[in-house]
């Protein structure tokens, strides 16, 4: 790739401490939380600006140089991983929160503004932002936008792209969009909701107005043991089917509820093979009575115990648990892999069933910690690199669950998106036609296909696999990988 | 092919397709169309002279649906009716309350018209819950988007672009969504308002607190605006509920119980629209609510606020083109649902461009109107 000219462009634009060339300044931008894959960017620039990010790239456009817009990497598909010799327009200086309007609880937001920080904004008010991805105290809105990110709480308010009312946005030829507005309604084809979730191939938002919600009242959470994980699985169909609609609905397995309590003490009984939370959240009194009736649920799906959070403290350490599970589990493995998959609730069961015998045929372990009320699974896979051929069964096991979640009638990824990693499975998702008709849309947003170039499609070039261990900050224990 | 083709007394031939297939053969026959469904937001799908309906209703039923896993599909055709009726047996609904139901709206004229009713102030709207979609594009492609899974973040969200998309992108042939739980039992509070003012800052209020409210409209009642808010749940606990935000509104009369029902049914219906009206669906926000109900009181306007301050539905008596300019000066967008006009959109438009180079691709030869 021809960069020179594009490079010398661009600093005539863009300072030298924001213009990172050299190797050591880049390494940090060469990979995102999906390690196994690496590669290095001809240049990486720290736009500060909107009008840097659109000038960047215009020039990108006019000189047929990929970008991989960026903001700070944890995407699990490998979605941020730049392209080898491209630009890498790193997002996180963009990070104000514009506008703030508590009457109609909405919050406008440059794409380098952290999850978390929405949330933390909308406090005083009484509001939140209801999305939360466990990375949620590092990734940045951009990401969700482009990933279209969910969380634990999805089962009821839906995920990044039911929380987006609309953003501006830069396309790859550098023509600037508005799309939606201020109103929760819209008219005319839902182009936010088309460019949420576009993997970064449909250019880089650069304000996103996010709805808000009110806190709810009161929030109750039931924590269930079982003997089994279908166990487990067959009481979050009974929970789905009894007609509540829970806001988060968790389970972990053995493996996992023993990581965990060792490393944040969580309360979480050692003997069980699986572990149920269900959360209940809304108006006291309403949610008192349907608490009752869930605890008749879940006493009727065969538990071995049942511990109800006393406290909002009880309630914290049983969260704090889960939310700490992945990073915990890793710390049992040099190596580990994550999936992302879909089933029907119903047969969450089987698929945990069909998930253990597949780590017994290949003889890894796999923990299951995931969002069972939307049937999202994240078993992770856990092996040793250093062992030869330890990496490829892990591959090979991972591919086997992903072609069950496709059997059962579910998809390939939840909430990771396709990004490097399930490239070749969208096949067995779609048709031919189906995606030219993709392929056919991107290229009319980019007709040189420089944005994100290599994701989401089948027939992208991909770098070599290899093992890189973990993500600094996943070693940290900052982020984690569901 | 087994589709059936009439021709009525104008020069407008009406074809409805039976299966997938016929759709694909008719799309590529064929080099104007326009697509209908049951016919009830007509602004959306009069054909002109010279141009060829498709109408889906031969493209019907549920294809499937497991109610212990709250997610169905059914063919676009299918009446709102017949998937309510379906939904209920078990309990469920579709949350966000589409118009029209019992008038004969069909599942795919109600996605791509994009339209959510008073209850979609609780959980979303009609793109919150469409799941999947299959549709045939005007090069006559057989193109699926989505899944039949709660959570699906694969390939670009096709369903989402065909939300609002009128039948001027493809011909919506198939459609998932996921459900939810119903209420067992609903309570509405009608509270009368002293002035616009005062009824804006009771929505401001409520749209803060943690009242759980299936809806909240905002109505004009011999010009005095009333508030009814609507809320549902267990029947145990609902009385309470009610008690409690009467008490902090400070004011609320109860709907009786039979009444209750049949004013959201009236809201669903547009019965409260003069019928040879136009009918137009605006989104807003709460702060344009005042400028906007002087240009609508003044005009004569009949109007209903939806979603604590969403949306609008604005029964128009004069030339839409007036509309239109009112619209504009606010930014405000609107789509014509019943009414004499060409062109469906109103007002302020944004993602033109974008909506424009979509066309190009799904429908370059323009077979479905412009968009």
């Amino acid at each position: 790739m021809e960069t020179s000219g594009l490079i010398s462009e661009l600093e005539r634009c863009f300072p030298p401490d924001r213009l990172l060339q050299r190797p050591a300044q880049m390494a940090p931008y060469e990979s995102d939380a999906l390690t196994a894959f690496r590669a290095r960017p001809a240049a990486v620039i720290l736009a500060e600006t909107q009008a840097e990010v659109i000038q960047a790239v215009r020039l990108c456009h006019r000189h047929a140089i990929p970008f991989v817009a960026r903001g700070s990497g944890t995407s699990l598909s490998g979605g941020s991983l730049p392209v080898e010799e491209g630009i890498v327009i790193a997002l996180n200086r963009l990070n104000r929160v514009l506008r703030l309007d508590p009457a109609q609880r909405i919050a406008v937001v440059e794409p380098g503004v952290i999850n978390l920080d929405v949330s933390r904004a909308a406090a005083p008010h009484g509001l939140y932002y209801a999305p939360d991805p466990s990375s949620q105290l590092i990734c940045t809105i951009g990401g969700n936008v482009a990933f279209n990110s969910g969380g634990a709480h999805c089962l009821k308010y839906g995920m990044t792209a039911n929380h987006v009312l609309g953003l501006k946005a830069v396309l790859p030829d550098g023509e600037v969009v508005q799309l939606g507005g201020e109103s929760l309604e819209s008219v005319g084809p839902d182009l936010t909701g088309f460019f949420v979730g576009s993997e970064g191939l449909f250019g880089v938002a650069l304000e996103i107005i996010l709805r808000l919600l009110p806190k709810p009242e009161c929030y109750r959470t039931v924590l269930a043991a079982y003997d089994s994980l279908a166990g487990a699985g067959d009481a979050v169909a009974q929970v789905v089917a009894s007609g509540l609609l829970p806001g988060a609905m968790e389970i972990m397995d053995a493996l996992a509820i023993e990581a965990a309590e060792a490393a944040v003490h969580a309360g979480y009984p050692r003997d069980a093979a699986a572990l149920l939370i269900v959360e209940l959240e809304g108006e006291r009194v309403q949610v008192e009575a349907e608490f009752a009736h869930l605890l008749r649920v879940i006493e009727g799906s065969g538990p071995k115990t049942v511990t109800v959070a006393k406290d909002d403290a009880d309630r914290a350490r049983i969260w704090k648990g889960r939310k700490s599970a992945f990073s915990a589990v890793g710390r049992l493995s040099p190596d580990y892999l994550v999936q992302d998959g879909v089933v029907p609730r119903s047969r969450l069961g089987e698929a945990l069933a069909t998930i253990e015998r597949l780590s017994r045929t290949h003889n890894l372990r796999v923990a299951n910690v995931f969002h069972a009320g939307d049937g999202n699974l994240h078993p992770l896979i856990l092996f040793n690199g250093r062992v030869a051929g330890e990496l490829e069964r892990a591959e090979a096991l991972a591919g086997e669950i992903i072609q069950m979640c496709i059997a059962l009638g579910g998809s390939v990824t939840g909430e990771h998106g396709i990004g490097m990693e399930k490239r070749q499975h969208m096949r067995a998702m779609f048709t031919t036609t189906d995606l030219e008709v993709m392929a056919e849309l991107r290229r009319a947003l980019d007709p040189g296909e420089i944005s994100n170039r290599g994701k989401m499609f089948p027939d992208g070039e991909a770098p070599a696999l290899s093992s890189h261990g973990v993500h600094p900050l996943e070693r940290q224990g900052v982020i984690s990988r569901e | 092919m087994s589709a059936t083709l009439s021709t009525t007394m104008s020069a407008v031939t009406v074809i409805s397709p039976e299966t997938n297939e016929d759709v694909q053969t008719v799309v590529c026959a064929y080099e104007q169309i326009v697509v209908r469904g049951g016919g009830t937001k007509p602004a959306l799908c009069t054909a002109g002279d010279g141009a060829t309906v498709l109408d889906t209703r031969r493209l019907t039923g549920i294809v499937e649906y497991e109610p212990g896993e709250f997610v169905f599909t059914a063919r676009a055709g299918t009446p709102l009716r017949e998937i309510a009726d379906a939904l209920a047996a078990y309990g469920q609904y579709l949350p966000f309350d589409p118009p029209l139901v019992q008038e004969g709206a069909t599942l795919g004229g109600t996605v791509a018209a994009g339209l959510s009713g008073s209850g979609r102030h609780r959980y979303g709207g009609v793109r919150d819950f469409l799941i999947g979609v299959r549709f045939v594009d005007g090069q006559g492609r057989l193109v699926r988007g989505g899944g039949k899974v709660v959570k699906n973040a694969a390939g670009f969200d096709l369903p989402k672009l065909l939300v609002g998309s009128i039948g001027r992108l493809g011909v919506i042939v198939e459609a998932s969504f996921k459900v939810f739980p119903q209420p067992p039992r609903y309570a509405t509070l009608r509270v009368s308002q002293p002035s616009l003012d005062a009824a804006l800052a009771a929505i401001t209020r409520l749209n803060g607190s943690t009242f759980d409210i299936e809806a909240l409209d905002l109505l004009i009642e011999a010009g005095a605006p009333v508030l009814y808010v609507r809320q549902g749940g267990l029947a145990t606990t609902l009385e309470e509920r009610q008690q409690s935000l009467r008490i902090w509104l400070g004011v609320g009369t109860p709907l009786r119980e039979t009444d209750e029902a049949e004013f959201w049914a009236a809201a669903r219906a547009f019965s409260w629209a003069p019928a040879d009206w136009s009918l137009v669906k605006t989104p807003i926000t709460l702060n344009t609510i005042p400028v906007l109900e002087q240009i609508l009181q003044a005009s004569g306007a009949q109007r209903r606020y939806l979603a604590g301050g969403a949306l609008v539905w604005i029964a128009w008596p004069g030339e839409l083109a007036q509309l239109h300019v009112y619209l504009t000066q606010l930014q405000l967008s609107g789509l014509v649902l019943r009414g004499e006009t060409q062109w469906p959109f109103v007002g302020a438009r944004t993602g033109a461009s974008l909506a424009a180079r979509v066309k190009r691709v799904l429908d370059p030869t323009n077979r479905f109107p412009i968009l």
